[in-house]
């Protein structure tokens, strides 16, 4: 049992975890099910970050796919709730037409994986004395300006700002469409 | 692969010497590499991890045994009764254990248009769900802290598990093929997903003050006598608390903010249809986040392990003194996390028996015109107030303790390069943090 390197252990049970589900999430016909799937496939992709060090990206991954997922889950249920919809079969076109678009993404991403000679797994005492850091106050100071890594260079800030004004934006608007609209009655005109 | 302690004698910083490398498992090694020194290092860390997560379950599963007595009791009082008195005893103690045999003896039933895998499984996601948050939670802190893992990203991880838990009831709500346990399941999310707004903005104020994520940082930063609690901080975190404590029983749907178990409306709402072990996995989930949001509020606010007096401080309980007496320090420390705890589980049970239940326009306005923008101003006021008067404590009355700015984010895992002998490692890191936020 000393030989086996744990890191690597779990790094192969989450994306076993991962890629199972996601298997699950195309084979399923239940919406609701593939939305589940869905959710345990991203959180086991987070289980990887967290491996990584990547705090984070983690807790990140946690908050924003795995609860988006929860708002697609709920209108999963509020749309499929008459019968028709609840199970849902695929064409054997869709399969084909799919398989050829998610291969060719597969394709590109694996021959650029492995093509990259950085991104070879290391010796292990080699990833064994790689330092660990915190992630999170180098990210803020980046987000402000300020980066940590390469202080010459310049920080995020200008798209920090950009992508917060830009949600504030999206909350107002849905704020907007969803409030209640008055009706105009004769009474309320007078 | 034994690990070897470098530092000296002191078996509390066998942790952070060592050289085992496990990306996953590296700051959670004190206990881990205590017993490799005994059998082999897989074992050790299995067995490390099997006594946290024991002692989690067993908060959590204890904790919810001892709420629902309370409960019972604190509502009996509130109406004029008595509440449970025969069980076990003149207080009623062991009604909840009799509950319990009840529930385990009733017949596990499931509708017969009920989607069979998710309706089995829900239950368990809620569960998993309460019980994943108090990974990140610590009970006590100072150098060696009593925490599961130790998160650089402590609160915002305990926050993003939390929201989880409506998975398990939005599943429910679904698979029972019912329409009482599917509008329960619907008012609960569209709930949770709304209260979660205001609930961040809540927690950023402290985060904001404290300077961390971490919530060891954010407790540490307390240290001391009641006046540094971060609830006295200023006017705006004062205000901020009331805030971040209506949301947080909001958001796990304690009355009056219920509307997804509504008897009146929808019999039971999302769990109509569960009966039995199954049922009750649903209610631990319940207590369990009532427990961890309450000892959230009590460690982003109430000072967490730092009680009111710093008796410990007093009485010589820290590391300095010796692993002993650390070991009595910590134990108050973790003592006053449960209890602040459990006061704030308490009021939300005196909360529950004394208010009506909202309607669900009610909780929606309540959540969108008053919590979020109370919240954002608050937000806005304490930044203000942190960049005009940075070093006052207590609504700006008193001075700030120096030793606050000198608190460091923990150590950046046992392979942290180039540790000269002799010194401590734990003042290096403090004071490499120190001169890091006085170059800043």
């Amino acid at each position: 049992m000393e030989s086996i390197y744990w890191p690597s252990f779990f790094f192969w049970l989450f994306s076993a975890i991962t890629c199972s589900f996601a298997v699950g999430v195309l084979v399923s016909t239940n919406i609701v099910r593939m939305a589940f799937y869905l959710v345990l496939s991203l959180a086991a992709a987070a289980g990887l970050m967290f491996l990584a060090g990547a705090d984070f990206v983690g807790a990140m991954q946690l908050l924003i796919y795995v609860g988006g997922t929860l708002v697609l889950l709920i209108f999963g249920v509020m749309l499929t709730s008459q019968e028709r919809f609840v199970e849902m079969k695929t064409w054997a076109g869709d399969w084909v037409k799919g398989f050829l678009a998610g291969g060719a993404l597969l394709f590109v991403l694996i021959y650029a994986a492995f093509s990259i000679p950085e991104w070879r797994g290391m010796e292990r005492t080699a990833a064994e004395a790689v330092p660990t850091t915190h992630t999170v106050t180098p990210i803020a100071m980046g987000l402000l300006g300020a980066r940590t890594d390469a202080p010459d260079r310049p920080g995020y800030l200008l798209l920090f700002e950009i992508v917060s004004v830009h949600l504030l934006v999206v909350l107002i608007g849905a704020a907007y469409l969803a409030r209640a609209r008055r009706t105009r009655t004769i009474e309320s005109m007078k | 692969m034994l690990s070897v302690p470098a530092v000296g004698p002191d078996p509390l910083t066998w942790g952070y010497t060592d050289s085992i490398g496990s990306a996953g498992l590296r700051k959670n090694q004190q206990v881990a590499s205590f017993l490799s020194e005994y059998i082999w290092t897989w074992l050790a860390y299995t067995f490390a991890g099997l006594v946290h997560i024991a002692l989690i379950i067993n908060l959590v599963a204890v904790g919810a045994l001892i709420f629902i007595w309370l409960e019972r009791k604190i509502s009996g009082r509130i109406q004029d009764r008595l509440g449970p008195t025969r069980v076990g005893g003149k207080f009623g103690w062991l009604q909840t254990l009799a509950d319990g045999l009840k529930l385990i003896t009733k017949e596990d039933l499931m509708p017969a248009g009920a989607d069979g895998f998710l309706f089995k499984i829900a239950p368990y996601v809620s569960f998993c769900a309460s019980i994943a948050a108090f990974i990140a939670i610590p009970f006590a802190g100072g150098d060696y802290p009593w925490i599961p893992q130790r998160l650089n990203t402590g609160v915002f991880f305990v926050i993003a598990v939390l929201g989880l838990e409506v998975f398990g009831v939005i599943l429910a709500g679904y698979s029972s093929a019912s329409k009482w346990s599917l509008f329960g399941a619907m008012r609960e999310a569209a709930q949770v997903v709304s209260y979660e707004v205001p609930l961040g903005m809540c927690i950023v104020v402290p985060v904001l003050i404290a300077g961390s994520l971490d919530l060891i940082v954010i407790g540490d930063r307390q240290a001391g006598w009641f006046t540094n609690w971060i609830i006295f901080h200023d006017p705006f975190t004062f205000i901020t608390f009331w805030v971040y404590f209506t949301c947080a029983t909001a958001s796990v749907n304690r009355a009056p903010f219920d509307l997804a178990e509504a008897e009146s409306e929808l019999v039971a709402g999302f769990h109509t249809e569960y009966s039995g072990l199954r049922w009750s996995f649903f209610f631990m989930a319940e207590y369990g986040s009532m427990f961890s949001v309450s000892i959230l509020a009590s460690i982003l606010f109430l000072g967490g392990w730092n009680g009111p007096i710093p008796i410990s401080d007093m009485l010589g309980l820290t590391p300095e003194n010796g692993a002993f007496a650390a070991y009595i320090g910590q134990f108050l420390g973790a003592m006053n996390v449960i209890f602040k705890g459990t006061i704030g589980v308490c009021v939300m049970m005196w909360i529950r028996w004394t208010l009506p239940r909202l309607r669900i326009d009610q909780v929606m306005t309540t959540c969108l015109k008053y919590c979020t923008p109370i919240a954002a101003v608050m937000f806005l006021g304490a930044t203000f107030w942190q960049l005009k008067i940075p070093d006052r404590n207590f609504f700006g009355v008193m001075p700030m303790n120096p030793a606050v700015f000198e608190i460091g984010e923990g150590l950046p895992g046992p392979r942290f390069p180039e540790i000269p002998e002799g010194k401590p490692i734990t003042d290096q890191v403090a004071a490499s943090n120190g001169a890091e936020r006085k170059a800043l």
